[in-house]
């Protein structure tokens, strides 16, 4: 079974179409890169898949739960507010501007969804929280406040935060595009580190070699469609006119 | 009449002036919240009658809306309201009035939130009311310190505008004092006395400032 499933999903802001039809599986497990050039349509895709976006059409659905459906009228329609809570839990999202909550230290952005949202006792969630960030490498930085981190660090927290509600499928929006090279290497290490937690993962990335290392399935997107997708060795050998002129740019680096 | 007779006369004209202010600041401070959220609802009535009602507020003098509430009942309704509805009054015109101010500036603050913190918490699961009360609000309250400040301060001395229907307050106390003894002093007391209570209320704000001071 897929653990996510998106059929013919449109989306548009005012008169721009940014989803023209996007069809999308992912399975258990498994490690999709989403690429493209920007405005192409791939974060707008992430956002449906989070709910941070409603689809204009088209069907969405975790496991066997239907989130949204395409009603007669052929809109989608989503489901009610119980499902669309109880399906935040299968997901988590991590950001490109991190957005960790800044008035709380690192192991509070960690643990409070864990203790507040999933009930856990404190004990339960400090105990998680401190093996995520040990595996972060940020054992020692618990006590700190995000901005007393580099954007690296405070992007392994944001990590970290998301793990910790031990999520199905975690889905990145660019994570490293607000850091500088440096910064980015030691993220996509980490991001690279979670593939023994067999999570499946969906990331939206400028990072081609990364994306062709660490991928199950590639997925190149342009003006609101999938114009080629599959293992990471078919799309960037792709004679596609379009990923051949996307891909040129980065040819010196793969 | 000696200096400390005077004193003695207008500390408790004082104790009225820091009722007053405590009571207003007490209520105030989340029925603003309240209207701060009437004045951003979705629903087009909620909203257009907050406005309306924060506009008159700020936009007509606060002892005209202190006559208002004290005469009001009487002339406009003939309800005889006994003579202690006087400092009833008082709380209900400072109330509705601070009330008003006190909700643009939660809404300035509310909608200077980036929306990445909301939906950081909508992704992590939070409900509405908790990522509001646990994300949301302890970070606008760092924000609009500065211009609650502002406020808190001239409330201090709007306090004096009581006088305007009797209370004895210590504004009305010093005017009273002044006019029997035929002295200054009275009134030199209550300046006096005024400025203290602010100095004190704008040091009490600024170690709250520090304290908020400890993330970025």
């Amino acid at each position: 079974m897929n653990l996510l499933e998106m059929k013919n999903v449109k989306k548009s802001f005012g008169d721009l179409q940014v989803l023209k039809d996007i069809s999308l599986t992912v399975a258990d497990g498994e490690i999709v890169s989403i690429i493209g050039p920007s405005g192409s349509g791939k974060s707008t895709l992430l956002r449906c898949a989070t709910l941070l976006e409603t689809m204009d059409a088209g069907t969405l659905k975790y496991e066997d739960t239907v989130v949204a459906d395409n009603a007669s009228d052929g809109r989608a329609a989503y489901a009610d507010k119980e499902t669309l809570r109880k399906i935040k839990q299968v997901y988590g999202l991590v950001f490109q501007q991190f957005n960790l909550f800044p008035h709380w230290n690192v192991l509070q952005n960690v643990t409070d969804a864990v203790i507040h949202v999933q009930k856990k006792s404190r004990e339960e969630a400090e105990k998680i929280g401190r093996e995520l960030l040990e595996k972060m490498g940020l054992a020692d930085k618990e006590k700190y406040y995000p901005y007393q981190l580099s954007g690296g660090q405070q992007q392994r927290v944001a990590i970290a935060r998301a793990l910790a509600l031990n999520p199905k499928v975690l889905f990145f929006d660019e994570p490293t595009s607000a850091l500088d090279p440096e910064l980015t290497g030691e993220v996509l290490k980490v991001i690279k580190s979670l593939k023994d937690l067999h999570i499946a993962m969906v990331i939206v990335t400028h990072e081609m070699a990364f994306a062709r290392d660490i991928s199950d399935k590639v997925i190149f997107m342009a003006d609101g469609v999938i114009v080629e997708e599959g293992s990471p060795e078919h799309v960037f050998n792709s004679e596609n006119e379009r990923m051949q002129s996307f891909l040129g740019r980065y040819k010196n680096i793969l | 009449m000696a200096l400390s007779q005077i004193i003695l006369e207008l500390l408790k004209g004082l104790g009225v002036s820091v009722e007053i202010f405590a009571i207003t600041l007490l209520f105030s401070l989340p029925l603003g919240l309240l209207v701060a959220f009437g004045r951003m609802s979705k629903n087009g009535v909620v909203s257009g009658l907050t406005k309306a009602y924060i506009s008159i507020m700020r936009g007509t003098p606060l002892m005209l809306q202190l006559f208002v509430v004290y005469y009001g009942p009487y002339y406009l309704c003939h309800i005889k309201l006994s003579p202690t509805y006087r400092n009833s009054a008082v709380y209900i015109g400072f109330i509705i009035n601070y009330a008003a101010y006190f909700a643009e500036i939660y809404r300035s603050g509310i909608q200077s939130m980036p929306v990445g913190q909301y939906e950081a918490a909508d992704i992590l699961g939070y409900s509405r009311v908790q990522s509001f009360f646990r994300i949301i609000l302890p970070q606008v309250l760092k924000r609009i310190l500065p211009s609650i400040t502002n406020e808190v301060i001239t409330l201090v001395k709007d306090t004096s505008l009581a006088f305007s229907i009797s209370v004895m307050e210590m504004f009305t106390k010093a005017k009273a004092l002044s006019s029997s003894q035929t002295s200054m002093t009275p009134l030199i007391v209550a300046g006096v006395f005024y400025y203290v209570f602010n100095f004190i209320v704008a040091f009490l704000m600024e170690r709250i400032e520090k304290k908020m001071n400890y993330y970025k």
